[in-house]
């Protein structure tokens, strides 16, 4: 047995080393925003609306200020700034007032002595409403000009036509990012008219902005501390209780806690989009894609949150990883009475590649092409240029690659156990191996990194060197995807240091980071690392004449030219970096332009095992290559990579926010369904190394591919088994066992339609 | 609120015949989540799980505070794979079959066993016993004819008990799921069957057409047992909602019915 010596060099870079956070969330001594506290604090709830779509007739908060315990009541009459807030536009007000748009809306919040009391307070206020008729059909809101977005995007010859032509429509709910954390935050008055807001959240500086402009504060009368993130997967870069909470401190002059319940939690958050989508085909004999066009109808529900960000990926990543001369792609962002939809991993990009990815395999039917080959005949690569925009691929594009790694890998042997929990249906013993017909389906995904569109993308990180090490200062936002532990390792192999510790600084302190989403902190607070590291490295090395950095001091050669308390006597080290990605610019009239900072894909073959009769599924395997650039770590690439596909699982085959007329029907853990550990596929995965040209040591983020093309992949799968259409996700049991067939493949010239119609 | 924590089942009635609007708890798997989610408050509450004249389980008697962890790894098979199907180990641990009874869901794991076995439910309160047919007991959703006054004192079952018997439960995930369709059957050496369904009605649903055709069947042809599954799914009362359609409910319910048939056929 031997023992590791943790030098820098194996806990930097490309080194698997578990992450700091990981021990302390198994043992439960993980501090979560939940887990909050302060001297004399008050407790907050949410008075929510019970209609979809209402005018408010009166609100009469007497009832609940009569109660023993309850400090105050807040409508938006309390509100003294511009009361609203979004994170695109700033469209949404902090209460309902006149009229509430979406089932579960915000009309009033309390606060009260204890949590329960806060409860019975905020059903005991009186609420009169006039419901009114909700507008609830994506379609017929997208008819009436009720809509978010609308993007065209025209590229290639609008004549080109395929002789081959497969046209599908296809369908995805309402996915929700269920973190196991519900919404939870801590906000303390200064008693100076300023409050600081403990909260966990994907996006500091954004909350920030939001809280002091809805309130008319100052800047620096507000600030916004990390707290412990119990996932976030897009949930939590919208505002939810941050604006009510410090509302609540400032006019009682305590601090005051709120955490949702899990109910409320479904509510409290933006969710997927829902999408219909139309596709059309046109190849060669070849199977070269000539053209495609799409039609992408999302329904963005009440606000606009980020529908119009989501609508443009979706739009821009239509038609999949692959070369296309002629597109023509139609989206709409609808304005609705259902849930807002916003962020949720994958941003847009997994809903057209359910539907891409079908529509691909019905043209290798149609072909009479492997589907793979298909896929690899097509394939988009470095130098091509993306098929929407036009825009030219500079950064590596493995395309190619992880489809080939992926239909290298072996496939598993028939599985002959009568186990229950190897066979579909699980312990409901519903199954006979016999009744159990395997599939195996393939899908590829393709994603923008970072933000888009001309957005300005930066992340700032203060590197400061101590006598005990390397500080890195960010106001980055650690969801429990492991930026703590990859920008660690990035500061180590930068500066030569083992000690380096990422501090999380507050919004007065530092300046923005950026969202934790679009799979873009390794990258972008990453790189601001990897720089601030650096200059911190170098001034200490040019200081005392040095070579080489370590936690000793400064060498020269293999003496010690100065320890780090003789280096720091002469004055402090400190570096602050504003990271910035390659720049990006926005759309023009026809969608073109250099609209992303870089591009990933990813490929994924499911094995799932179907009962057809009765429709009930197991997905026994998923195996995946992914394009990572350089995987900083491979332990937690690999953890990305599971949990991603199971997020991917879950909505192939049980995840759906269902609605009636607006409202939900299915929020809470009970309904809404969550992949267990029995329903959780063996993930095998291979990480492709291409590293890609802005990235620190050429990393891409990592988080979402896994997401993206998995669904399709087991729904193909589903497909392959059972010949079933299955044109809709979350696939239920009723499809399968009633559904309709696949059409047959067809293969036949297009109508030659005149152009524009 | 207050906690009444009697040590014996006479303590137990006494105390409920003195509040009979007291809240019983046992496992408190279905009490909780209405604590939890729907803000019930009892006033009172009397908690009848560690009541010793209620955990026993001897021979044809199951106490009603017996759980499902100990249905799921005691000797009857149907009502032991239908245990299993309940919630998580945690759930299972703490949940019994007096309060799958008391809360009377269409959609109670153990209760298409306890209608096909033609159970009864033993009900006491101090004016006395009282012991009622399963169909007598359950008469609708999460309706039953317990009285205010009375506990439900554990489920007794027929002295004779076929041992070819079986269940299966239908749900979106594959485990801890509510059922979409659940059913169990029970076959006795002379052709006798019996089978019960749940979640696809009102209360649990006996397909007594069907348990008549296919008792004459003594070694049913494939021909019979799709004429089985048939006559099934034409007596379930499925509805749609959030968690499936009628249509589906009412399909299922033949297919996992016959397959059930087939394993219990020797």
């Amino acid at each position: 047995m031997t023992t590791t010596i943790r030098t820098a060099k194996t806990r930097g870079v490309g080194a698997s080393i578990p992450r700091p956070d990981g021990i302390p969330k198994l043992k439960g001594e993980f501090a979560y925003s939940s887990d909050l506290e302060a001297e004399g604090m008050l407790w907050g709830a949410t008075v929510r609306s019970p209609h979809a779509r209402a005018r408010i007739v009166s609100i009469d908060a007497a009832p609940a200020l009569a109660m023993v315990g309850v400090r105050t009541v807040l409508t938006q009459e309390d509100v003294t700034g511009s009361g609203r807030f979004g994170l695109a536009v700033r469209d949404q007000p902090v209460f309902a007032t006149g009229e509430v748009h979406f089932w579960g809306q915000p009309v009033a919040v309390v606060a009260a002595e204890d949590r329960e009391t806060a409860r019975r307070a905020a059903a005991a206020l009186l609420v009169a409403y006039e419901p009114l008729e909700p507008l609830v059909d994506p379609a017929i809101a997208a008819r009436t000009g009720s809509t978010f977005r609308v993007i065209d995007i025209v590229n290639g010859d609008p004549g080109a036509r395929g002789e081959v032509v497969v046209e599908g429509e296809y369908e995805v709910a309402m996915q929700d990012q269920a973190p196991l954390g519900t919404e939870s935050g801590l906000a303390i008055p200064d008693g100076i008219g300023g409050v600081d807001l403990h909260i966990s959240t994907q996006w500091l500086h954004a909350d920030h902005a939001q809280v002091f402009e809805a309130l008319a504060l100052a800047p620096d009368q507000v600030r916004l501390h990390n707290a412990g993130v119990g996932g976030a997967f897009g949930s939590r870069e919208d505002i939810s209780l941050q604006i009510h909470l410090c509302m609540l401190a400032l006019r009682t002059g305590r601090p005051v806690k709120m955490v949702y319940d899990r109910s409320e939690s479904f509510v409290g958050h933006v969710h997927r989009h829902p999408a219909r989508m139309r596709y059309r085909h046109e190849a060669d004999r070849d199977g070269n894609l000539i053209r495609i066009e799409a039609d992408l109808l999302f329904d963005g529900g009440a606000y606009t949150s980020t529908s119009g960000a989501v609508l443009a990926n979706a739009c821009y990543f239509a038609t999949g990883p692959y070369r296309v001369r002629s597109v023509a792609i139609h989206g709409v962002a609808a304005r609705t009475n259902n849930p807002t939809a916003g962020a949720m991993r994958g941003f847009g990009a997994p809903q057209p590649c359910f539907a891409y990815e079908a529509q691909m395999d019905r043209l290798a039917a149609a072909l009479g092409l492997d589907p793979v080959a298909l896929r690899l005949k097509n394939a988009l690569g470095t130098g091509d240029r993306l098929p929407t925009t036009g825009q030219p691929i500079v950064g590596s594009l493995p395309t190619r690659t992880v489809i080939e790694s992926v239909a290298a890998m072996p496939l598993p042997e028939p599985d002959e156990s009568t186990d229950p929990r190897r066979l579909p249906g699980g312990t409901g013993l519903t199954t006979p191996r016999p009744a159990v017909r395997r599939g195996i389906g393939f899908a590829v995904g393709i994603k923008n990194l970072a933000f888009s569109e001309g957005f300005d993308d930066f992340s700032e990180v203060r590197g400061v060197l101590t006598t005990a090490g390397l500080e890195l200062h960010t106001a980055a936002c650690e969801n429990g995807q492991g930026m703590v532990t990859v920008v660690e390792q990035i500061g180590r192999s930068a500066s030569g240091l083992d000690r380096v510790t990422v501090v999380f600084a507050d919004t007065s302190e530092i300046g923005s980071a950026g969202s934790t989403s679009a799979s873009r902190q390794t990258q972008m607070t990453g790189g601001a690392a990897l720089r601030a590291a650096t200059a911190v490295r170098d001034e200490a090395l040019r200081r005392v004449g040095g070579d080489r950095l370590d936690d000793s001091g400064v060498w020269r050669g293999d003496r010690l030219v100065a320890s780090l308390e003789e280096l720091l006597a002469s004055g402090p080290i400190a570096h602050l970096e504003r990271f910035r990605h390659p720049l990006t610019s926005p759309p023009n009239a026809t969608g073109q332009g250099d609209i992303h900072a870089g591009f990933v894909v990813a490929a994924h073959r499911a094995v799932v095992d179907v009962d057809a009769e009765l429709g009930v599924v197991r997905v026994v395997r998923i195996d995946t290559a992914q394009d990572v650039g350089r995987a900083l770590n491979p332990l937690a690439v690999v953890g990305q990579i599971e949990g991603g596909i199971m997020q991917g699982v879950g909505l192939a085959v049980m995840e759906e926010i269902v609605l009636d007329q607006g409202v939900m029907k299915n929020a809470s853990f009970t309904d809404y369904l969550l992949p267990t550990f029995l329903d959780a596929p063996e993930v095998e995965a291979i990480l492709i190394e291409e590293p890609d040209h802005w990235g620190p040591f050429g990393a891409k983020g990592v988080g979402e591919p896994p997401t993206i093309s998995s669904t399709a992949a087991v729904v193909a799968a589903m497909r392959n088994a059972t010949g079933r259409e299955l044109n809709r996700v979350p696939v239920r049991p009723q499809d399968i066992a009633l559904g309709s067939h696949q059409p047959p493949a067809t293969s036949h010239q297009p109508d030659r339609r005149p152009e524009g119609s | 609120m207050e906690t009444l924590l009697p040590r014996d089942l006479d303590e137990a009635l006494a105390a409920i015949a003195a509040d009979p609007e007291a809240t019983v708890l046992a496992g408190g798997t279905d009490l909780m989540v209405q604590v939890n989610l729907q803000g019930l408050r009892p006033a009172r509450v009397i908690a009848i799980r560690r009541i010793p004249e209620l955990r026993e389980w001897v021979g044809r008697f199951i106490g009603a505070a017996v759980t499902h962890r100990r249905l799921e790894i005691g000797p009857i098979k149907a009502l032991a794979e239908a245990a299993r199907t309940v919630g998580s180990p945690q759930i299972r641990s703490a949940g019994t079959i007096g309060g799958n009874l008391g809360t009377s869901s269409p959609a109670g794991d153990t209760l298409p066993f306890l209608a096909a076995a033609d159970a009864e439910i033993v009900l006491r309160s101090r004016t006395g016993e009282r012991v009622l047919p399963w169909d007598q007991f359950i008469t609708g959703p999460k309706r039953n004819a317990r009285r205010p006054d009375e506990l439900i004192v554990g489920v007794r079952l027929p002295e004779h008990l076929p041992a070819r018997q079986a269940f299966a439960k239908v749900g979106v995930r594959n485990a801890m799921v509510i059922a979409i369709t659940s059913c169990c059957v029970i076959r006795d050496e002379d052709g006798t069957t019996r089978v019960a369904l749940g979640s696809v009605g009102p209360t649990p649903i006996r397909a007594r057409q069907a348990e008549e055709m296919i008792s004459a069947e003594t070694r049913p042809s494939e021909a019979a047992r799709a004429e089985f599954a048939r006559l099934v799914a034409a007596e379930v009362r499925p509805i749609t909602d959030h968690r499936s359609t009628a249509e589906y409910r009412r399909h299922a319910s033949g297919v996992i019915a016959r397959r059930l048939l087939e394993r219990v056929l020797p």
